[in-house]
Formats: structure tokens, sequence, C-alpha cells
């Protein structure tokens, strides 16, 4: 049997969605933990802004991988929600999908779809204006300029509320997507318990950690 | 208890189908739902109506041939159950209940509230059985020692009666927990080990060639299934579906 041919079938369509999501949830982490410092220093900030966006391995190697990442979560989610409706065919006059499970887990195509919009403003917001000064106008690099630019994004307050809202569905997907890809991939032992309990934690401190970032810089600047 | 009924009516597949209302009086409380559409049938011949077609058998939780979407939720308004086992003191004078087949592309409807989940069958003839040597010297399986985890596990897998409760209350119609309950209660066991492999792969082939949904792991399915069947046996299924791929 070829390790391709899992690919081919419903559980391993999913499994590709889990991977790619655990994926993005370990580069949603390195990208907060870049972030959360600009709240208490501009120079470590700047230094550790100015090595992603200089280095060749992040550069050239990490970030196609990334993108690659977010465009065939986002392709394969909604791929797969349509070969799900097809499979109910004809929909129920009357459907009480609440009563027996939470909202989260059944609007993961909504929730995605927000997280979706947000990344078009924020690759307009700061991937394109960096692709700009770095490959099409090649302005000379500045170690000290990236603190500069986030405060000035997080001027206004629409933007800021835009994000934050983000944020917002940005954890009600996470609560779900996070432990249920463990369960996709194969876990249901007693760690399960511990994944479900991290996916909670999670959830919440990345999100709105984020959240606390963008409020930070509009209130304070 | 009067209760105004609006019940999905469709004279075959290949018609279009619609609700109709229908007023039912004289229902009393401990009257099963089923007995309950049994008087309104009663009541349509009388009166020279075609009476409503709807899947039933043992009346007792057991056989899995009830079906109905009752309200919004497989097997009506109670966790645990099948719809013979429901009861109309769930509910109150003067309701209104709205009565569906189970919806799915890969339950084609047969007539009015009837199903055709020969799905289920095709993908038990896959692998859903374990290949045996009934010759006269089969060993005995009681003197096969299998830990008590394991037995329980594959007892309660076992308890599956293919209701299609679950593809029918699933967002995506995804048969994940009927297929993975019937690949664990072999898979748990010393006997059914021999064929896990085939089993695994060929039953979540027919799964998919039969056209049934991807699981998103809402737990939808576990809350609606008449016998509890855990979705821990999904999880269980995709590894044992990846580690007979590679």
């Amino acid at each position: 049997m070829s390790l391709i041919s899992i690919f081919k079938s419903s559980i391993g369509k999913k499994l590709l969605m889990a991977l790619s999501g655990i994926f993005l949830v370990v580069f949603l982490t390195q990208h907060f933990l870049i972030n959360i410092t600009s709240v208490f220093s501009e120079d470590i900030f700047n230094f550790l802004s100015h090595f992603m966006g200089n280095n060749p391995v992040v550069q050239f190697i990490l970030q196609p991988i990334l993108i690659f990442g977010v465009i065939f979560h986002f392709v394969m989610g909604f791929y797969l929600e349509i070969l799900n409706r097809k499979s109910r065919g004809k929909n129920y006059s009357r459907y009480a999908g609440r009563d027996n499970a939470p909202w989260i887990s059944r609007n993961m195509i909504y929730s995605g779809g927000v997280v979706l919009l947000f990344l078009v403003l924020h690759f307009y917001d700061f991937w394109i204006p960096e692709m700009n000064y770095k490959y099409i106008e090649v302005l000379p690099e500045d170690p000290n300029r990236y603190y500069e630019e986030l405060i000035h994004k997080f001027e206004s307050p629409v933007r800021t509320t835009i994000y934050s809202l983000s944020f917002i569905f940005l954890a009600l997907h996470l609560l779900h997507g996070f432990s249920s890809s463990f369960k996709t991939v194969g876990v249901d032992s007693k760690y399960y318990n511990i994944i479900k309990s991290f996916t909670f934690i999670f959830s919440i401190i990345i999100p709105f950690g984020f959240i606390f970032i963008a409020l930070f810089h509009n209130l304070m600047h | 208890m009067k209760l105004n009924l609006k019940i999905w009516r469709q004279k075959d597949n290949e018609s279009k189908g619609n609700f109709e209302k229908y007023l039912i009086d004289d229902i009393t409380p401990e009257m099963s739902f089923l007995e309950m559409l049994d008087i309104l049938n009663e009541k349509l011949i009388n009166e020279n109506i075609d009476p409503i077609s709807f899947d039933h058998d043992c009346r007792e939780g057991i056989c899995g041939s009830c079906s109905l979407f009752i309200n919004g939720r497989a097997h009506g308004p109670d966790k645990g159950i099948t719809t013979c086992q429901l009861h109309m003191r769930k509910f109150k004078d003067g309701d209104s209940i709205i009565i569906e087949p189970f919806r799915a592309k890969s339950f084609p409807i047969i007539k009015d509230l009837v199903v055709d989940r020969s799905a289920f069958d095709r993908i038990q003839h896959t692998g859903g059985y374990i290949s045996i040597n009934t010759s006269g010297n089969t060993q005995d399986a009681n003197t096969i020692p299998i830990r008590k985890e394991d037995a329980d596990n594959a007892f309660d897998a076992a308890t599956c009666i293919g209701c299609g409760a679950c593809v029918a209350t699933c967002k995506n119609a995804s048969a994940m927990l009927y297929v993975s309950a019937k690949v664990s209660q072999f898979s748990y066991l010393p006997q059914g080990k021999v064929e896990a492999k085939e089993r695994v792969l060929n039953m979540v082939k027919q799964m998919d060639e039969e056209g049934f949904g991807n699981c998103t792991n809402t737990g939808a399915c576990e809350v609606e299934c008449p016998k509890g069947i855990s979705i821990k046996n999904i999880a269980r299924m995709n590894r044992e579906f990846y580690k007979a791929k590679i």
C-alpha cells in the first residue's frame, strides 16, 4: 500500500486537514511569542522581526511552506465542506443541531471564513508592504523600522476593532479545531483529556493575547 | 392529547415529496410514538387515504429498523433511545411535531419516511465479519484469554444496531461512528485481529464509495446513538486505518 493512497480516502483528507491545522497552530504560537515582545521591549521586537524578515531559511524555505500551509488549509476546508454538504443531499426542514453539538464544532467553516477574511486584511497590512519594501522597491534595510510600522498600524481604532473581532473567531475556530485534529490523527487515549484541556487554555490565551497586543498599542500610542 | 403533525410524504424515490399536515386527537401519554403513527394510519385508511409508510420491526429498541427525524432530531427529543422507545409523554397537548425521513444522499427515500439503508449492509459485506473454519474443530472463544477492558470495549462497539441515527444527525451525513463500531468490535478481539488490516481498508473504501461525508468530530452522532457508541471508536479506527495503509 502506498502512503499516498491514504490521502485519497475520506479519512486521509481529514488527516491532511488536521496536520495542516496543527502546523498553523505551531506558526501561530511562534507569531504570538514574537509579537508579545512588542509590549515590553521595542529592541527585542525589532531584533526578532529583523531576524525573521531577513534570515534566508525563514524567508525562502519556511515562509513558502507557511503560505502553502495557509492556502492548503483553507482550500481543503472549503473542498471538504462542499463534499459534506453533498453527502447530506436535501436539508432537513428542521435541524436541532445545538441539541447535540456545540456551535463552534458545527460552524468551523464560518469561523474559518472570518479568519480567512482577516488574513486578507493582515497580508494587505503587513506582508504586501514588507514584500514591496524588500523585493520590489529594494529599500535599504533598517533593523529598527519594525516597531514603528507595528504601532503605526494600530493607531486606527477601526483596524484594532477588526483585528480584535477576528481573533475572537480564531479562538472559536481553535476551541474545536485544535483538539479535533488530534482525534483525526488517532489520539483517543487518556492523553486526549490533557489535549482537550490544553486546547481550551491555548485557544483563550493566544487569540486574546493578540487582542491585548492590538489594544495595548492602540491605547498607548 | 391533540397534536398537529407535519409529515413528509413522498410517493417513491423519483417523486418530489412534500409535507402534509394532519390533526390527530385522543393520543395518550403512555402511547409510543409509533403507536401514535399507527392510529393516524388507521384514520387515513378509513378515509381512503394512502397510509404513511415508516420503518419498524421489533418495537423494543433492538432491531434498529425505526428511523424518523422528529422535531429536528434523530429518534426524537430524547437521548439514547430509538423511535419505538419514544413515548408521547415527551410531548404536550397542542404540540406541533415535524416528522421527516433520515436525510442523506446514501440513504435514498423509498417512500414517505422509509429510507434505503442498504449502504450499511454493503459496508458490512466488505469486512464486518470474521472468517472462521466451522468444520467442527473451531476453538471455543471462551477459552481464549481476553483482557477485560478489551472485551468490554468490543462488546460496547458490538451493541451498534445499525439504525443510521449517526448518519442522520451528523451535519456531514458521515457514517464514521457506524463503521468504526463495526471495525472496533472485531479488532479489539484476538479472533478479529487476523483480518483487521483488510477489514478496515475495505470497509472505509466502501464507506467512501457509498458517498457518506467526512467526520468533523462534532460528537452529535454519539449523543444521538441509541446505544451510546463512543466516538473514541472513530479515533481508534483512524489509527488502525493509518497503520493498515503504512
